[in-house]
């Protein structure tokens, strides 16, 4: 199964060809240009990865990866930003992104992170599945607050 | 070698030179300033003192001529009284004789000689007695001339007694060729008929009378007639009958005093009075440097007590003047360090709004050519569509290398015009540290670099910006990581300073920098000379931040031993911060 990554940027010929270099390296890639949008998305869908500009107008990135840690809190976060600013990466770090990107980004360096958030949340789920055969967790978050 | 005191002394302000210049070039002539305070402060403190060291002066001179006009005056008064005294006693012994005596008692020369005798027994200087009928023949003549039988009755004294009464002679030399005085009274008989009685006085009882005067060594006391005559010898003028070189003043039987100046031109004071009833006019001469001699000694005294007190004023007003203007400079000094702070904060905010706004414009088109370049580059290497041209693909990787030269860029100067308004928080140094660490833990991993943390525990929890400190960590960490070699150290450590700063020592094990690179380190774009990768603007912010937050930066290193950044922070926010800096 291809992994099923989510990539939200406001900027559209930059999200365009992003999905296209990384349908090459073999993921199934939805875009989306705004946040609101996003999150529809994220609702309606189980997306393994989502790939999140900070900065966006409207719903910002932050928000968005608020809601995403509230609706799907398995599905790991790529924060992109094109500002450079610690803070911000810092800020997502502890909300719970698995890591962050400068942009223009390297799309080996993506390709890796990708990979490696896939590998977290895989084995996340691994452990909820084994956890919820023991009968021993009520919830999936209740790992998570363990890790 | 006054020259080196001078310049010991000298006042800083002295060599001012003004670098700004310009239209307000004279606010800050410091020498003019200078000159002006001394001068006025000299001027408000001298002239008063000066003027009424004038008026004492003036005044006390006034009162000493005074008291010497009026000394002198009741020293002739006295002499006066006593010269007076002295002709009027022997003008009534001879009166009294005359009225007591009758004619022919008088005539009789053995009574008369019995008269001149007892006369000379009480009063001395009588030389001889002469009576003198009315047709002015003298009748009989007792004395140490023989004089009888002269004929008087044309002599101009004769003629004064028959007005008179009474006469009393200027000094003569007469028939006797003394000097002498001549007494005459007349008495008149109930008949109609009267006689003379005349006696002549030795000069030298005047003289012996004058001379008891104590009048002082240099003051002259003698006696001359209405013309001028001297009378009794002067000790200034000579002896008798010699004629005075001052001004006969006009009669007053009262004792006067006036200012001359004789044939040296030094002045003198004079004081005279006339003896009623005597051609006498007694004369008291000063020497008026004599008797201003003791003012003048007080005169010094009090010019040498002017003279220190103007010089005291002088020197406390020069000092006085320098620290003053020294303050002002001092504080102008200040002031124009002030405004080059300001300056260059303004300088650095503009040049990081601009910064920002390349920054923000050129970041997302570079992203766009990034992507769509790597697009082509996968296009080429990932699928077979296209023959694999290595021409083409360096083409592509050059076009990408740029993309991340330029994306280093503005990654930079995003950092660097980075400046959020201020986020105060209570700060936990351990937490930050940790957290940065956190960051580049990866990065230390691969790397083999390890980063030793080393808070002290008796830091407080103080207010600071926190995402500014987080960013300054996150600089230094980077800093540090960019300059090391793979398995390099890097150590943290925190302590309190006192009790209102904390320092904070990032110390890694890096190549060092050059001492001439030292003071250039956190200006935007310096690379050292060993050219190290860097953005060339890291150090540039971390040097802001530093200060936004209201500490200081510096930099200690050598060659080959690694560099140590060390931070000042105050635990106490400055009061005032610019919180609208840009973004």
């Amino acid at each position: 199964m291809k992994t099923r990554v989510l990539l939200v940027d406001d900027e559209e010929q930059f999200v365009d060809a992003l999905s296209e270099r990384l349908a090459i390296r073999d993921y199934e890639i939805t875009s989306s240009v705004n946040g609101k949008d996003a999150l529809e998305k994220i609702r309606q869908y189980n997306y393994d990865v989502v790939i999140l500009d900070v900065a966006m107008p409207g719903t910002d990135g932050i928000e968005v990866l608020r809601e995403i840690k509230k609706l799907k809190p398995l599905t790991e976060v790529i924060m992109l930003t094109g500002q450079g600013t610690v803070e911000t990466a810092i800020e997502g770090m502890k909300l719970g992104a698995f890591d962050f990107l400068m942009k223009p980004c390297d799309t080996e360096e993506l390709d890796t992170k990708i990979k490696k958030a896939f590998a977290r949340k895989d084995e996340h789920e691994e452990r909820i599945r084994a956890a919820m055969l023991n009968g021993s967790i009520s919830s999936p978050r209740s790992v998570l607050e363990n890790d | 070698m006054p020259l080196s005191i001078f310049s010991r002394l000298k006042p800083r302000f002295w060599d001012h030179e003004d670098a700004i210049g310009g239209p307000y070039r004279h606010h800050f002539d410091f020498r003019s300033i200078w000159k002006r305070a001394v001068l006025l402060i000299a001027t408000v403190a001298l002239v008063p003192l000066i003027i009424w060291a004038l008026a004492g002066y003036r005044l006390h001179l006034d009162t000493t001529e005074a008291e010497l006009k009026l000394r002198t005056s009741q020293l002739v008064s006295n002499s006066w009284r006593s010269v007076a005294l002295f002709l009027s006693e022997r003008r009534l012994v001879l009166d009294f004789i005359a009225h007591d005596h009758t004619f022919e008692t008088l005539n009789d020369k053995a009574h008369l000689t019995a008269i001149l005798d007892n006369l000379n027994k009480r009063f001395r200087g009588f030389t001889d007695l002469g009576l003198i009928d009315s047709t002015g023949i003298q009748q009989t003549y007792v004395g140490s001339h023989q004089l009888g039988g002269l004929d008087y009755s044309n002599e101009p004294w004769f003629r004064q007694v028959l007005k008179h009464g009474v006469y009393i002679s200027e000094l003569v030399l007469g028939y006797r060729e003394e000097p002498h005085l001549d007494f005459a009274v007349k008495r008149d008989l109930p008949n109609g008929s009267f006689f003379v009685l005349r006696a002549a006085l030795d000069a030298i009882k005047l003289n012996e009378l004058i001379a008891q005067f104590e009048v002082g060594e240099k003051t002259d006391a003698f006696v001359i007639n209405r013309a001028g005559v001297l009378q009794t010898p002067s000790r200034y003028y000579g002896s008798v009958f010699n004629q005075i070189p001052i001004r006969i003043p006009d009669y007053s039987p009262k004792a006067q005093v006036f200012e001359s100046k004789n044939n040296k031109n030094e002045r003198m004071v004079i004081g005279y009075a006339d003896i009623p009833e005597t051609p006498f006019i007694l004369i008291i001469v000063k020497q008026k440097g004599e008797l201003v001699q003791p003012w003048y000694k007080t005169g010094w005294a009090f010019t040498a007590i002017l003279a220190t007190s103007i010089l005291m004023i002088l020197l406390v007003t020069l000092a006085v003047a320098s620290r003053l203007v020294d303050q002002i400079h001092a504080a102008d000094q200040e002031r124009v360090d002030t405004l080059h702070q300001a300056e260059y904060t303004h300088k650095m905010v503009s040049l990081g709004r601009l910064a920002s706004g390349v920054a923000h414009e050129i970041n997302n088109p570079l992203a766009i050519i990034n992507e769509k370049a790597g697009h082509i580059k996968d296009i080429f290497t990932l699928t077979d569509s296209y023959a694999q041209n290595p021409k083409l693909i360096g083409l592509v990787d050059s076009v990408l290398a740029t993309v991340k030269r330029c994306a280093e860029v503005t990654k930079g100067l995003l950092n660097f015009a980075r400046h959020l308004n201020l986020s105060i928080q209570i700060i936990d140094l351990q937490e930050i540290a940790s957290e940065v660490k956190g960051v580049l833990a990866k990065e230390a991993e691969f790397r083999s670099i390890t980063v030793g943390v080393d808070i002290s525990a008796d830091i407080p929890p103080f207010e600071s910006d926190r995402g500014k400190l987080e960013q300054i960590f996150f600089n230094l960490f980077n800093n540090a990581f960019a300059t090391m070699k793979d398995g390099g150290h890097l150590e943290i450590m925190s302590k309190r300073e006192d009790a209102d700063f904390v320092s904070i020592t990032f110390s890694d094990s890096g190549p060092g920098i050059a001492e001439a690179d030292l003071k250039h380190v956190f200006e935007p774009f310096f690379y050292s000379r060993a050219g190290e990768s860097r953005t060339g603007l890291g150090l540039a912010v971390t040097y802001a931040l530093v200060q936004e937050i209201g500490g200081r930066v510096s930099v200690q290193s050598e060659l080959g031993k690694g560099t140590r950044f060390n931070i000042r922070l105050p635990l106490k926010m400055p009061p005032e911060e610019q919180k609208d800096t840009g973004e």
